[in-house]
């Protein structure tokens, strides 16, 4: 079951490649996106750089986005914590790659593929859940569903288009 | 004709807009008569027997028109393609896809 907008996100800590623990609530940001990904989806690599380049592009406006890796890794040997530091060490990723391990966090928020995208507001509860846009062979929509989240949140109005259909890969849950 | 099947996990949304790339290469190669057999592959048992490296994955007469790099684990996954111009795809590019069924179709009809 996913989480319901206007709920309050579930708090979490979580370590990133460096094993730095990273959490959901970390000082005053005026929204938080929050991706469950990996790094073997074909839908997740294939929307990859548009949702870094939202990351990049709203940081200075006070939004904190955090990636997280919830697969399996025993049975799927490339979203290891290895593989994961490799990608952050290339420079893939534009803000914290985090391990959740016991898969506690996306069970949590209901996250069921990669990309799954969450957007909440600065208060914490959730504004946007969705996709990042309508198709992820189109790189110019830029995540604009994701954008067009953020920009409703950042003026403080309500989210125009709070729920989107995600499109991915099924999180590869523990057996 | 060969046997054209399309190997699809269900847990991977990406087979319908395969299966409707394949049946348009072969109308726009003149075969619209060739049926695309479905098959799922639902253990990680049925993906070693078939070598299947994630869904979808097509075989022309067991062949895989677009090969996976060598030595690709198999089991339930999405399988990432390579557009031409470098973009991942969770589908093969069309024109690989046509060229490379072409190519094969021209093989079979020559052997038989």
């Amino acid at each position: 079951m996913s989480l319901a907008i206007g709920a309050a996100a579930p708090a979490f800590t979580l370590p990133d490649t460096d094993g730095s623990p990273t959490s959901l609530h970390n000082g005053a940001s005026a929204a938080t996106v929050v991706v469950f990904t990996c790094n073997h989806c074909p839908y997740a690599l294939a929307w990859h750089e548009r949702l870094q380049g939202v990351a990049r592009d709203y940081h200075a406006r006070g939004v904190r986005t955090l990636q997280i890796n919830a697969n399996d890794a025993a049975r799927y040997p490339s979203d290891s914590p290895a593989s994961m530091a490799a990608r952050v060490s290339a420079g893939e990723f534009a803000g914290p790659y985090l391990r959740d391990d016991t898969q506690e966090v996306a069970r949590a928020w209901g996250a069921a593929v990669t990309p799954d995208v969450y957007v909440l507001d600065g208060e914490g509860r959730l504004a946007y859940h969705g996709a990042p846009d309508a198709d992820y062979g189109e790189e110019s929509l830029a995540a604009g569903w994701l954008r067009d989240a953020l920009d409703d949140v950042l003026a403080q109005r309500r989210v125009g288009r709070a729920e989107t259909k995600p499109v991915g890969c099924s999180i590869k849950w523990r057996r | 004709m060969p046997d054209v099947e399309l190997l699809y996990w269900d847990g991977c949304p990406s087979h319908p807009k395969a299966l409707a790339d394949l049946r348009a290469a072969l109308d726009e190669l003149g075969h619209p008569e060739i049926a695309v057999t479905l098959v799922e592959i639902a253990t990680e048992q049925q993906a070693a027997e078939r070598d299947f490296i994630g869904s979808p994955t097509v075989r022309v007469g067991g062949v895989d028109p677009v090969p996976p790099p060598a030595g690709e684990p198999t089991g339930l996954s999405c399988r990432v393609y390579r557009l031409r111009d470098g973009r991942y795809s969770p589908t093969p590019d069309q024109a690989d896809l046509r060229e490379a069924l072409h190519r094969l179709l021209a093989d079979a009809a020559q052997e038989a």
